[in-house]
């Protein structure tokens, strides 16, 4: 039997999106990259974003490896801000910040990555969640 | 034999719950429960003996004071210094190799030199060391492993020569649990006139270690890896290497006569005792060190042998589980690591941790090797006095389950 605190961290979708993630692919000629690493636990993901004119989010693709909730969290955010742009998706890197804090969120931004609130209740694996939003900032900036 | 039952009753940590399950506590690697006659030893130096040492004339620093002493001499007795001189008291294991690479490697190494250390160690045991490199322009060279993650002894010829300066190795790894035969490498290294530093921070803890019998001239170790609190941390030098050697730091206590231009040094061990001392702390770990005798630290070294046969045996067994390390367990310290293909160890350890399972994962302050062995993180579960078959039979139904959930 699992507990309800682990069922909450371990979703079905949640391990759907790690075994098997979307956006996987590298883009060719990608306009925005970064690589985010996490030294204390090794976990890494390379992301890379494609916009057109408006600054909206055309293509995406990562690379990664680690633990569940951090390669998890990269496909999930992939799929949320493709189609957003830039400022968009930084506004949901916001929101997703201040559900980990436990703060109120806007569920319209957060939408599918609702389901990683659980995480909220492992404080050491809070950091595992923010890398890919912290590699987006970074790939952007 | 160990009497396991009773040894457990004096752990009242032990009994506690974590989410809903007893605590299974196997990260002893990273630091060692507290008996309660440790912990009282340290009320009674607070509510009866408090008071700073070596300095008032009054009873209860006097009291203090011999405490302080008493401790220090129990230290000398357990590793078998020739004199209670050459033990000096620092914070941990880190210091104490900190200090040697401050006092001795700064003034003692040079171009054309080298220092040799191995790829097992510690980062506390290689980063002073990168550290006195690049200072003194030293050349730092590695004794490589082989794949059973055990040292290429091979290479000792080549790499300890007429220039080496220091050898410092781990006694016994964190990260694989191998016993190193430090004996060999000693010999080798003394007999191009070097000097020899042991990591004995996973040593002494667990099994007899004889510094005359090692004939090393430094050996470091911490309190809170063998029951002590975290405060106190040994440097074990000989006296002839101490007195020759710089202060670390300076300023009170360490000095003989001081005026406004200059000062002398005290004698060793309180040259290198600058300041108020953590004169609580000692005293616990003389009070661990009574315990661990009481026990024999052959025993000590027989259970955990027991312990790490029966946990490899069974870890064996698991489909896609790799040991990392060598699993003779006759060079084997009670250190089980290991990787589980494609489920990442931090999800191994928050899984266990919900069975109120504590394992240690990440890269256990040794990032090259894992980098070397091409992994980023690994999980790891040591053991001590307290931990039992049960324990380990625990721990390999946990991991069944992890592998069951994330199949």
């Amino acid at each position: 039997m699992l507990s309800n605190e682990l069922n909450d961290l371990y979703k079905d979708v949640i391990l759907d999106h790690y075994k098997n993630p979307r956006n996987s692919e590298l883009l060719e000629d990608p306009l925005y990259k970064a690589r985010g690493y996490n030294p204390f636990c090794g976990d890494e993901i390379n992301l890379q974003i494609n916009v057109d004119n408006n600054q909206v989010i055309q293509e995406v693709g990562f690379q990664g490896h680690g633990c569940a909730i951090s390669q998890a969290t990269a496909s999930l955010m992939t799929e949320s801000i493709k189609g957003k742009s830039i400022n968009e998706a930084l506004e949901i890197r916001e929101e997703f910040r201040k559900m980990m804090q436990g703060e109120n969120i806007n569920l319209e931004l957060l939408q599918d990555l609702e389901i990683l609130e659980g995480v909220r209740n492992f404080p050491v694996r809070i950091k595992c969640s923010l890398l890919s939003w912290s590699t987006l900032e970074d790939s952007v900036s | 034999m160990i009497d396991i039952a009773n040894i457990k009753q004096d752990f009242p940590i032990l009994k506690k719950q974590v989410n809903n399950s007893n605590l299974i506590y196997l990260d002893n690697a990273a630091t060692t429960q507290k008996p309660h006659q440790v912990i009282q030893s340290i009320v009674e130096s607070y509510e009866v003996y408090n008071s700073n040492v070596h300095r008032g004339v009054h009873t209860t620093s006097m009291e203090a004071t011999e405490r302080y002493e008493i401790a220090r001499d129990k230290v000398a007795k357990f590793i078998n210094a020739k004199s209670s001189e050459e033990i000096i008291f620092v914070r941990n294991t880190t210091e104490a190799l900190n200090l040697i690479a401050y006092s001795w490697g700064l003034n003692n190494t040079n171009s054309g030199d080298n220092i040799v250390v191995s790829e097992l160690e510690h980062h506390s045991n290689l980063v002073p060391w990168q550290f006195v490199s690049q200072r003194t322009k030293a050349e730092l060279k590695l004794i490589p492993t082989t794949s059973q993650g055990t040292l290429d002894l091979s290479t000792l010829d080549e790499l300890i020569t007429n220039n080496t300066k220091l050898v410092s190795i781990v006694h016994v790894s964190n990260l694989t649990g191998t016993i190193n035969p430090v004996e060999k490498i000693i010999k080798k290294a003394q007999s191009v006139g070097s000097l020899v530093c042991i990591d004995a921070a996973q040593s002494v803890p667990h099994m007899p270690v004889d510094v005359q019998k090692l004939n090393c001239d430094f050996l470091a170790f911490s309190g809170h890896k063998m029951l002590a609190p975290p405060g106190i941390g040994i440097l074990y030098a000989k006296t002839a290497v101490l007195e020759k050697l710089e202060p670390f730091l300076r300023g009170g206590e360490m000095v003989k006569e001081v005026t406004y231009s200059n000062a002398t040094w005290n004698d060793i061990p309180t040259k290198f005792e600058a300041g108020t001392p953590n004169f609580i702390d000692p005293v616990g770990l003389g009070v661990a060190i009574d315990y661990l005798s009481d026990i024999g630290m052959e025993n000590v070294r027989q259970h955990e042998k027991d312990l790490i046969t029966y946990a490899l045996d069974k870890l064996i067994e698991i489909p896609g589980l790799e040991i990392i390390g060598p699993t003779d367990p006759e060079i084997r310290g009670g250190v089980a690591t290991f990787s589980l293909n494609d489920i990442h160890p931090h999800d191994i350890g928050t899984f266990l941790d919900q069975r109120g399972i504590a394992i240690r994962t990440g890269h256990h302050c040794g990032m090259p090797y894992h980098t070397k062995l091409g992994l980023s993180a690994t999980a790891r579960a040591s053991f001590y006095i307290y931990n039992d078959y049960n324990d380990i039979d625990k721990l390999i139904d946990g991991i069944n389950e992890v592998i069951e959930f994330f199949k």
